[in-house]
């Protein structure tokens, strides 16, 4: 490997992390932080505008969907809503889904769901975050709608041959959420405590939600 | 007024176009059926290349079995797949077989 210089690059724990196969993610690596000195250099930004823009995006989190799923187990009235309309259901709790539209998709006794997006990596991320590693690897992208259940299996998850396993290819302009099904055994849990089994992997349909999944983040706290 | 309605069976093809397709090979010369209509959108064949004065296209829905888009398909004869197809890439398709 070359010698690189600057500030940016000072130690091999500070380099870029590599996607993997992703040919040229040093050089953009590097385009981004010279794009970024220049800009500030010249007054067009300012450090606190690039801040805002990440802390922006930084913000939402599995436990904003969570807090939907939890609703609609609780309100069959809401869950229709989020059914039919799913960006209109989540601004009724106050979650503006900005990239896209918004479909949900549940979970059945006899339908299993999972979301992924082969050409690049759409997700909910207005609502939900940034998605997992594993859900942008080359590896899952094409083995989803190829294998999928065979993937579901190394992930944990063992769909019985009954249920059907459908595939969302969030190919365009939609963004996907799986409602899950509640976890057995929690029909007097209220919402936030119903909240708190519902992982961002469920909400893939990577994992069920259940008790041995708990948020390690405490209580769900809506938007600011 | 949308061409395709919930159900119809329409055939997937391969426009054969260079640049920003959104429409997987995986899925082209593929046969389905419309899920929903969802409404219409900047086609972005066009908009990757910053030209914003096309008019929006429809983009559907297509439910389509994994036993019709593998040979091999390991999984389960029910098993499905949906996904968003542009009007453009979409024809009619032949009677479900």
């Amino acid at each position: 490997m070359s010698e690189r210089k600057g500030r940016f690059v000072s130690h091999p724990d500070d380099a870029v992390a590599v996607v993997e196969g992703h040919a040229g993610a040093d050089y953009y690596a590097l385009m981004t932080e010279a794009t970024r000195q220049l800009a500030i250099e010249r007054g067009l930004l300012l450090q606190s505008d690039i801040d805002a823009v990440i802390a922006a995006l930084e913000a939402p989190r599995p436990e904003w969907g969570a807090m939907i799923v939890a609703r609609a187990w609780r309100d069959d009235a809401y869950r229709a809503r989020l059914l039919a309309d799913g960006s209109a259901a989540a601004a009724e709790l106050g979650f503006r889904i900005k990239e896209a539209q918004l479909v949900v998709v549940e979970n059945t006794p006899t339908l299993h769901n999972l979301i992924v997006c082969t050409l690049c990596s759409c997700y909910p991320r207005s609502l939900l975050g940034q998605p997992p590693w594993w859900y942008i690897s080359k590896s899952y992208r094409a083995r989803a709608v190829r294998e999928p259940r065979k993937v579901l299996a190394e992930l944990g998850l063992v769909i019985a041959a009954d249920v059907e396993l459908r595939v969302h290819d969030s190919n365009a302009d939609m963004r996907y959420l799986v409602l899950p099904m509640p976890p057995a055994g929690s029909e007097a849990l209220d919402e936030a405590e119903l909240a708190a089994f519902v992982t961002r992997d469920a909400m893939v349909g990577a994992a069920l939600a259940g008790s041995d999944a708990k948020m390690p983040f405490g209580r769900p706290v809506p938007p600011g | 007024m949308p061409r395709f309605s919930v159900g119809d069976r329409v055939h997937i093809v391969d426009l054969g176009k260079a640049g920003h397709i959104r429409i997987p090979w995986y899925v082209r010369h593929k046969d389905g059926d419309i899920e929903r209509y969802c409404g219409a959108y900047a086609n972005p064949e066009d908009l990757a290349y910053s030209r914003r004065d096309m008019p929006p296209v429809d983009l559907y829905r297509v439910r389509l079995r994994q036993i019709d888009l593998w040979p091999d398909y390991a999984g389960e004869a029910g098993d499905t797949l949906d996904i968003e197809v542009y009007d453009h890439w979409l024809e009619p398709g032949g009677s479900l077989t």
